[in-house]
């Protein structure tokens, strides 16, 4: 019995399956205007929430009191990925959060953090 | 906007607070073909119960648009599971897992760029719904290695007979795992790190 064999893709004008044009939602606030933050970004409240704060900038600094992803941010919330960083764009703006970057990868990632995840991988 | 109350949020269990020390952040990449085990995997290996995160995204209407000037769109939601690996007190590895909806992961910007890598897990009883998203990695090169996930009715192949179906390049690895197993999760994470490390080597 041989497996099913895989073709590779076939780049022709015209064919490719992608949606066309993909819009994120951000609850009207532009694009343009939000922080570039990674899933994988770690954000740390800086201050307790301001009395004034509105409820969900309230629960986000509440959340963010130990190091937290945006990813794990999104999934507290309840709230798309894009909603999450307006509201850290705000927070942000305010010096209310830090964000801590993370490694991203340009064109391969640094040697001595892949052999720092490897010594971690070993340990589990 | 539909808000849950802040009092009522559930945040992390005591035992998930990352220390004040955590300061870098990495991310892998699980790709694969409905129900191959993605969520299994990143079940087995994360330390925290495995999280949900999602993207909301409007499409626009595709194909002829009879009433010009008003455009359909339709909002997609792509959902992603994802678990949590602390690999010291200051490096963090988070693991994605891509249920359905093939076509949008690569849309969801940020998702795979910055990723160290991927892993394209892999059934054996349907080898052809990763044919696919293997095409859409290499062409954003973004680098993966391959795990056929051994299910016990699965056929069998040869290793090599299956490299040629995948049409893998030799120096892509290739490995066997059961993904409910957390050291066999682990032993797959193991060999995408050193993959990557040996691409970091050859192109010194």
């Amino acid at each position: 019995m041989t497996p099913p064999q895989r073709e590779r893709r076939a780049h022709q004008p015209g064919e490719e399956q992608d949606p066309g044009r993909l819009y994120v939602i951000t609850g009207g606030t532009d694009g343009s205007q939000r922080a570039p933050l990674d899933l994988v970004a770690l954000i740390v409240a800086r201050s307790e929430p301001p009395p004034t704060a509105p409820p969900e900038q309230t629960a986000l600094l509440r959340l963010c009191r130990t190091p937290l992803s945006v990813a794990e941010i999104s999934a507290y919330l309840g709230l798309p990925f894009s909603v999450v960083t307006v509201l850290l764009t705000e927070l942000l703006a305010a010096d209310l959060v830090e964000s801590r970057a993370p490694v991203v990868r340009s064109e391969l990632p640094e040697r001595s953090l892949l052999e720092a995840v490897m010594h971690g991988l070993q340990k589990l | 906007m539909d808000f849950k109350n802040s009092d009522t949020i559930a945040g992390p269990r005591a035992e998930d607070h990352l220390p004040d020390t955590a300061t870098t952040a990495v991310k892998v990449v699980i790709v694969g073909g409905f129900g191959v085990g993605k969520t299994t995997m990143v079940g087995s290996v994360s330390e925290i119960r495995p999280l949900t995160t999602e993207e909301t995204m409007t499409q626009a209407g595709i194909g002829v648009d009879d009433n010009y000037g008003s455009e359909t769109k339709t909002a997609t939601t792509v959902a992603m599971d994802f678990g949590r690996i602390s690999l010291t007190d200051e490096l963090v590895l988070y693991l994605f897992g891509t249920p359905g909806q093939e076509r949008f992961w690569f849309l969801w910007n940020g998702l795979f760029e910055g990723a160290l890598g991927a892993v394209v897990l892999v059934d054996t009883r349907r080898l052809e719904v990763s044919f696919d998203v293997m095409g859409r990695l290499e062409e954003r090169g973004v680098p993966f290695v391959v795990a056929i996930n051994d299910f016990p009715d699965a056929p069998s192949y040869p290793t090599a007979d299956l490299r040629t179906a995948l049409d893998l390049p030799p120096e892509v690895p290739m490995v066997r795992c059961d993904a409910r197993r957390r050291a066999s999760s682990r032993d797959v994470l193991m060999t995408l790190m050193r993959y990557l490390h040996s691409l970091t080597m050859s192109r010194a």
